[in-house]
């Protein structure tokens, strides 16, 4: 016990679960988790930033207060102990974003109120913070967030750029485009291309880490 | 020629893999088995070696598209001159059209072939010859005022998402030819959709003779749908035997019956088509034609159910686009099955959703998706029947 009390704050151990989301362990590349959010809300950069950032809070706070009152959860009723938690904290987030930016709030609409059925969540709560102390459980809370978040943002980047013409709501095709015959591409506003934007990272990622391909 | 294959056999050694460049071995391999038939012989076992290889198939194929691609020509510069209203010989019309089809198929094939060679350098794989047949049918299914660069962009989602990403060339589920022109209709619905496009120069502003709207049969029917018509007015008095010959306006390739037919002939003759799935997508068409001619509720259900078989591009899909061998099935059941199923969707679709004037691409798209289900329960009841048959026997 002595032992493990002396383990720094970013043991090796511990920036792995910080940093082992963001690559070789990512929430919807390798898991496929949380796909259903990350079509819905990728049009544009900034409500998906917006939920990014929302769901990386829940899912920290969420294994922090999970993994502080784990042992005093009967495993018969967890799954229902969890939810109260997580959807406690998505009102506070969804009550946070009315008061503060009422316009992407508006545009996420029912998504924030789904975030309490996001997969990542249960998994990690299940995975993870279940069986680990609060320290890295927080930290893997907000590994896996930044992890879904970053690929939110990759997704509404090129969504963005090329079904609206313009990154983060500042127009960077230039006009002299539209002039000479330049279309926006209106299949990257519906939500099949998300999915087939999250398939060629998918490839892509998969092509790089071959011990992740199924045989 | 002597010269050129011994020119060839000198520089070989370069580009073997980890020679002067071996990043270029596919490349190389590609064109030199255009130029020459390979000479790879079968050493151990009893196997036969056909000369009709995947590249005289594909080249078969090819040839079954000429008559429709050369008559698509002529039509190009024949509707423009039509909406123009100017007289032209038949070879004004047909070298207006070369001319305005020419960079389409340029494009294609320098897109489409770019992406096949970078991909099969990466994993060190034969140029595969799928491309092809896809790069003369993409521009064969395209309204000719499409721009080039929207050409450019779909040719490179179908080659890279349709085929690339399944794994190359026979392991798509997708007609690649479709999912370009699928592409463009939902990416860029302007400049596939409405009247304006199917004739050269229409949506310039080309100034027209009074009466002229370059509206296909299809936008005709739908047109009179939703002005609540009694009977549907054909534009330009087109009747069915124009449709049938291909004097309308309408996609490059595809508005020719008759040339497509010819086509049709060459891949039965040679085997290359499947005549089950073709004759079953007839059908399917004709019976859903009929029953909706049957109901008879709108003027969209009174088109005589033959009329679907000659207008818009339901020739062209049953002739050279549901019979691509990867995608169809693959059982003889399973070819009845899945023709049969894309002509009842292509009519539904017309039909019922003239948002979508153009069924056939939806239909066999969706058949696509559904062809491993189909040939999976033809090969169960197979097995299933033998089992018994084996039973009773026993």
């Amino acid at each position: 016990m002595s032992t493990q009390e002396k383990e720094p704050l970013f043991s090796a151990k511990n920036m792995n679960t910080l940093l082992g989301p963001l690559g070789r362990n990512n929430p919807i590349l390798v898991q496929i988790l949380g796909i259903c959010s990350a079509l819905a809300v990728t049009a544009k950069m900034k409500p998906a930033f917006v939920m990014a950032l929302s769901v990386t809070v829940v899912t920290a706070f969420s294994n922090l207060i999970i993994s502080l009152i784990r042992k005093g959860i009967p495993s018969r009723i967890r799954i229902i102990v969890q939810l109260v938690v997580i959807a406690a904290l998505v009102i506070l987030v969804d009550q946070v974003l009315k008061a503060f930016v009422y316009d992407i709030s508006k545009q996420l609409s029912v998504y924030v109120g789904l975030i309490i059925t996001n997969c990542i969540l249960m998994g990690r709560l299940e995975a993870f913070a279940m069986g680990n102390k609060p320290w890295p459980s927080f930290l893997d809370g907000i590994g896996n967030g930044l992890g879904y978040g970053m690929i939110l943002l990759i997704v509404a980047f090129f969504r963005e750029l090329f079904g609206s013409g313009t990154l983060w709501g500042y127009q960077v095709i230039p006009q002299w485009c539209y002039d000479h015959g330049y279309v926006n591409n209106g299949l990257m506003i519906l939500p099949p291309m998300a999915l087939i934007i999250v398939g060629i990272i998918i490839w892509i990622h998969r092509s790089r880490n071959k011990e992740l391909q199924e045989k | 020629m002597k010269g050129l294959r011994n020119y060839l056999n000198k520089i070989k050694p370069n580009f073997e893999r980890g020679g002067k460049y071996g990043r270029f071995a596919s490349t190389f391999e590609a064109f030199e088995s255009f130029l020459y038939v390979p000479n790879t012989v079968t050493k151990k076992g009893a196997h036969i070696r056909d000369a009709m290889d995947l590249k005289r198939t594909m080249t078969v194929v090819i040839v079954a598209l000429l008559p429709a691609l050369l008559f698509g020509m002529f039509n190009v510069g024949y509707q423009h001159n039509l909406a123009q209203g100017v007289e032209a010989t038949v070879m004004q019309n047909f070298w207006f059209g070369f001319l305005k089809v020419l960079p389409i198929i340029i494009v294609s094939y320098v897109v489409g072939l770019g992406i096949e060679f970078i991909f099969a350098e990466i994993r060190h794989e034969e140029v595969n010859e799928g491309f092809l047949v896809s790069g003369l049918l993409i521009p064969m299914i395209m309204p000719v005022d499409c721009p080039l660069w929207i050409i450019a962009v779909a040719t490179a989602f179908a080659v890279i998402v349709g085929k690339e990403m399944f794994g190359g060339t026979g392991m798509n589920i997708f007609n690649p030819a479709l999912l370009a022109r699928a592409f463009v209709f939902f990416a860029y619905p302007t400049s596939i959709s409405g009247n304006e496009v199917w004739v050269a120069g229409l949506k310039n502003g080309l100034s027209t003779v009074d009466g002229y709207s370059g509206a296909t049969p299809l936008s005709d029917a739908a047109a009179a749908l939703s002005e609540g018509a009694q009977s549907i007015d054909w534009s330009m008095g087109t009747t069915p035997i124009d449709w049938f010959y291909g004097f309308i306006p309408g996609s490059i390739g595809e508005t020719s019956t008759l040339a497509i037919l010819i086509g049709a002939f060459v891949l039965i003759w040679t085997g290359v088509g499947s005549w089950r799935i073709m004759l079953s997508c007839v059908l399917g068409g004709l019976v859903m034609g009929g029953l909706f001619n049957l109901i008879g509720a709108n003027v969209l259900m009174d088109i005589p159910a033959w009329y679907h078989l000659i207008i818009g591009g339901f020739a062209f899909g049953t002739v050279f686009m549901a019979t691509d061998p990867v995608t169809a099935a693959q059982t003889n059941r399973g070819k009845w099955i899945y023709g049969f199923l894309i002509g009842v969707l292509c009519v539904m679709t017309r039909v019922l959703n003239p948002g979508y004037p153009e069924g056939m691409m939806l239909a066999i798209l969706f058949m696509n998706a559904m062809v491993p289900l189909v040939d999976y329960y033809v090969v169960q009841g197979n097995i299933k029947r033998r089992l018994k048959r084996a039973k009773a026997n026993a």
